[in-house]
């Protein structure tokens, strides 16, 4: 764990991506593979699983010495990290805890005798941690202060943070992929097919992820295609090029889906690379009618049979996670599988072809039409665009239609893998908007950690009347939107104007008004006000504004009836 | 003693206590910008901070200066200034009235420095002490141990420059003392708001590393494996643009917690303190042996509810001193 944990405390004290890369590299080449495995798999955050959670993390430290619960709290919820809050005390409790008991689990005992031995960071996480997690209370007790005592202190926070499964650090996915590649002689792209799929972290996965590139496999099997996602438009860039190259249809919001069929049988993949067969089970069934070997990029969504418009997204949530989707479920929230693009067609990879081709092909692929679930399955309704002029009139349209915008793709363009720009671009919908006052405010965690940037915002309630006044009812929270300056801003006087305290939240006086946007309403049984909204973030704070000029429920409910209003 | 609008307000001296607002006599801990305000028509501070409190306030202001533990009495109150252990020149101030002894710490640490006085422990019948850092996760090591740490990361990479934010009174020139301390001799770099700051240091005979204002390096000069101290405020400045792809630092005690680090975008945190920690806030609160103990700045919900519950003592936010 040594070796890991002076990786993450330089790959923590440098900003340049570049540096990152090169630490990176130079720790991949020497690692043992036993332990690399594990290390890839924490920096790309495929294995957090918590073997003890913060609480109880923070209880053993607790319990084992004189020191006020309060007090632990208050620590806690100035640092916002249960792992970091631990790190952070030992030293000061230490002293305390030296005199314990002997284990009297031969097992656990041999095991934390070898913890001296700076044992490698694959024993810890196959070995140590997991006999931990399954270790009664007392001997979780026993064992964390022995461990604490053992291990140098400056690898405290890594230590704390494997155990509670919260280990992130500022290396983006990418930049792993692009050290990988480094490290071993491989192009990116090969990387990123080969970390498609499920991550099981074993010297073997190390060794297939890091082997010298072959000759492609022709089939695939499960594994997915990299996605390949478009960027926010930036409509001056390309009004100069001519309209006729580009390729519109309608960006629904449903889930990011690529669709395999192969003779083992259908797969159907989140964008998050996670296999979502058991929430859409109907898909599965409808796109074994599909040639074997065909591979469909397109968005599952709830959308019922001949209507003209999407479920709202509160639907597809319903099927999202669950374990067994029920006969209710199925028929309270139908779903479709909208393509827009084929990736591989009888097992030939059509991705460096361009997009005009692989559209007459996914026209051309026509063979569930004959059976009776042929209507989950629906062709993205697109077209060339004529001018760019027509554009806005388009975008006038989606919202009509219960789209969240347009979609712009290049008809040259090859199916790249991740965020390239250029080819694929997004023209949201603007979003609906509300000015809300903010009563509730709550401290963040990580880099927010001890600043107050969790807000609650409420509208006012003119009909409800207290003593004939209008009262104010929470209706959205939203964490993103401000910057930093303002954060700070914000941050002081939410501490000068507390007026209440519930644990961690703060009732602020009802006096700051700020718009928030957000991307659909809906009725809603659960939440206080009878609505609930779509992604909402702060838009900007309204320094024009007073509390008594924020906006009514009512205004809030008039936007349901609104074209972009998602209504059952 | 009471609270007015101006601040802390001692009657019997007709004084305020790092008043806010101008106001007729003020006396002053430190010259810090949030304790040393302009404006006053006299003031009253020790010996060795009237340098640095007449470059920020005025050369012409009406400065009245008194010797550490020495003795002065104004109206029906004996003032005198006691080390604080903070910057140079910084103090607490004790005021005797009929017998009763009050203390204000102003901000203090416990940790030696040596760049200034240590702090004196001075008993009292009420105590007024701040509490920035008063959690228990703060906990400060001694200066020689974050100057090697400060010292191997500028070592460590010579190929570009290390730029080491810090606030430019007091801290950056901590950061020259200690450096010198264990025994290094290499010239460093200073911005302009360090550097005039650290003249008067000089004058003060403080035994610190070798400096030179950026603005005086020649264009041409190559500035890799140069340490450079600067300002917060300078860092993503335009000030920064000088420097070839830096490293960056940032010494405070706040870069205890990482996400304090983080959100400022530092890519080292060296903790660094002149404030007291933890132990120094309740090791000053019981070597004082107050009956009655104020808090203010910072965590003073935390310290006070501590020192009741805990240890027994009569303490209350400074905010509710009728």
């Amino acid at each position: 764990m040594e070796t890991f944990g002076e990786l993450i405390d330089c790959l923590d004290g440098t900003s340049s991506s570049l540096r990152k890369v090169e630490l990176l590299k130079h720790y991949l080449v020497a690692v043992d593979p036993k332990d690399g495995c594990w290390a890839l798999a924490l920096l790309l955050g495929e294995r957090r699983r918590r073997m003890l959670t913060g609480r109880r993390l923070r209880e053993i430290l607790q319990e084992s010495v004189a020191f006020p619960e309060w007090l632990f709290n208050e620590c806690h919820s100035h640092v916002g990290d249960s792992a970091e809050t631990i790190c952070l005390l030992w030293p000061q409790l230490k002293d305390q805890c030296l005199q314990r008991p002997e284990l009297k689990d031969p097992q656990l005992r041999e095991l934390l005798a070898a913890v001296a031995n700076k044992p490698a960071l694959h024993w810890w996480m196959e070995t140590l941690l997991p006999s931990l997690a399954r270790s009664s209370p007392t001997q979780q007790q026993e064992a964390m202060l022995s461990i604490w005592a053992t291990v140098p202190e400056e690898h405290h926070w890594l230590l704390n943070k494997l155990i509670t499964g919260g280990f992130r650090i500022g290396v983006a996915r990418g930049l792993v992929v692009k050290a990988i590649a480094a490290a071993f002689s491989l192009r990116n792209t090969d990387v990123l097919e080969r970390l498609m799929g499920e991550v099981e972290p074993s010297a073997e996965w190390f060794d297939q992820l890091t082997a010298p590139a072959k000759q492609t496999r022709r089939d695939r099997g499960a594994v997915p295609y990299p996605f390949f996602l478009a960027s926010p438009v930036q409509l001056e860039r390309m009004v100069c090029t001519p309209a006729e190259d580009w390729w519109v249809e309608w960006k629904w919001d449903g889930i990011r889906g690529q669709l395999i069929h192969r003779k083992e049988g259908v797969f159907l993949w989140s964008r998050g690379e996670e296999l979502v067969n058991v929430s859409f089970p109907e898909l599965v069934t409808m796109a074994k009618a599909l040639p074997v070997n065909t591979v469909l990029d397109g968005e599952v969504i709830c959308w019922e049979r001949d209507q003209c418009r999407p479920l709202p997204f509160s639907n597809l949530q319903r099927r999202i996670g669950r374990k067994h989707v029920g006969a209710k479920i199925r028929q309270e929230c139908p779903v479709q599988f909208i393509a827009y693009d084929l990736l591989e067609q009888e097992g030939k990879d059509l991705r460096a072809h361009p997009l005009v081709q692989r559209l007459t092909a996914l026209n051309a692929l026509n063979s569930v039409a004959d059976i009776e679930e042929s209507w989950r399955l629906q062709r993205s309704a697109g077209h060339r665009l004529e001018s760019w002029d027509h554009l806005a009139q388009l975008r006038t349209i989606a919202g009509e239609g219960g789209a969240e915008g347009l979609m712009l793709k290049q008809l040259s363009s090859p199916y790249l893998a991740g965020r390239q720009r250029g080819h694929w671009w997004k023209y949201k919908l603007d979003p609906m908007r509300l000015d809300a006052v903010l009563i509730y405010a709550q401290a963040g965690s990580g880099r927010r950690a001890n600043l107050f940037t969790d807000y609650t915002f409420a509208l006012w309630d003119c009909r409800a009347t207290d003593n004939n006044k209008p009262k104010l009812v929470t209706f959205a929270k939203a964490y993103s939107g401000l910057g930093d300056a303002e954060i700070l801003t914000l941050d002081r006087w939410i501490r000068s104007h507390t007026r209440e305290r519930f644990g961690p939240t703060r009732v602020v006086e009802p006096e700051l008004v700020f718009e928030l946007g957000f991307e659909g309403i809906q009725p809603s049984k659960r939440h206080k006000c009878g609505l609930a909204v779509r992604f909402p973030r702060i838009l900007r704070w309204r320094h024009d504004r007073t509390a008594q000029s924020a906006d009514c429920l009512e205004s809030a409910e008039q936007l349901l009836n609104s074209p972009r209003g998602e209504r059952r | 003693m009471e609270l007015t609008d101006s601040g802390l307000y001692c009657r019997r001296a007709d004084a305020w206590i790092d008043p806010h607002r101008p106001v007729r006599r003020a006396l002053i801990t430190h010259a810090h910008a949030d304790h040393a305000k302009a404006g006053c028509e006299e003031y009253w501070a020790t010996t060795n901070s009237a340098g640095i409190l007449r470059q920020r306030l005025g050369q012409n202001i009406n400065l009245q200066t008194l010797a550490y533990g020495e003795q002065h009495r104004i109206g029906a109150a004996t003032l005198s200034f006691h080390s604080a252990g903070h910057v140079l020149g910084s103090a607490q101030i004790r005021v005797e009235v009929d017998g009763e002894v009050w203390v204000v710490t102003g901000d203090y640490k416990r940790s030696a420095d040596p760049s200034c006085s240590a702090f004196e422990p001075v008993s009292c019948d009420v105590l007024i002490t701040e509490a920035t850092f008063a959690l228990p996760i703060y906990r400060w090591l001694d200066g020689a141990a974050i100057a090697h740490d400060i010292c191997n990361w500028w070592k460590s990479d010579t190929t570009r420059p290390s730029l080491l934010f810090c606030y430019a009174f007091g801290k950056a020139q901590r950061i020259l003392a200690e450096l010198a301390a264990i025994g290094l001799d290499d010239e460093v770099l200073l911005h302009g708001a360090v550097e005039t700051v650290t003249r008067h240091y000089r004058s003060a005979k403080v035994a610190m590393l070798p400096s030179r204002p950026v603005s005086e390096v020649a264009k041409n000069e190559s500035l890799a494996g140069r340490l450079v101290l600067a300002p917060p405020s300078a860092h993503r400045s335009s000030w920064m643009r000088r420097f070839q792809s830096p490293q960056t630092g940032f010494a405070s005690g706040w870069m205890a917690v990482r996400g304090a680090r983080r959100r400022r975008g530092y890519e080292r945190g060296f903790v660094l303190s002149d404030h007291a920690d933890w132990q120094g806030l309740i090791q000053t609160v019981k070597e004082s042996k107050a009956k009655k103990v104020f808090v203010t700045h910072g965590q003073n919900d935390v310290l006070v509810r501590y020192l009741k519950e805990v240890e027994g003592i009569d303490a209350t936010p400074l905010s509710e001193l009728s």
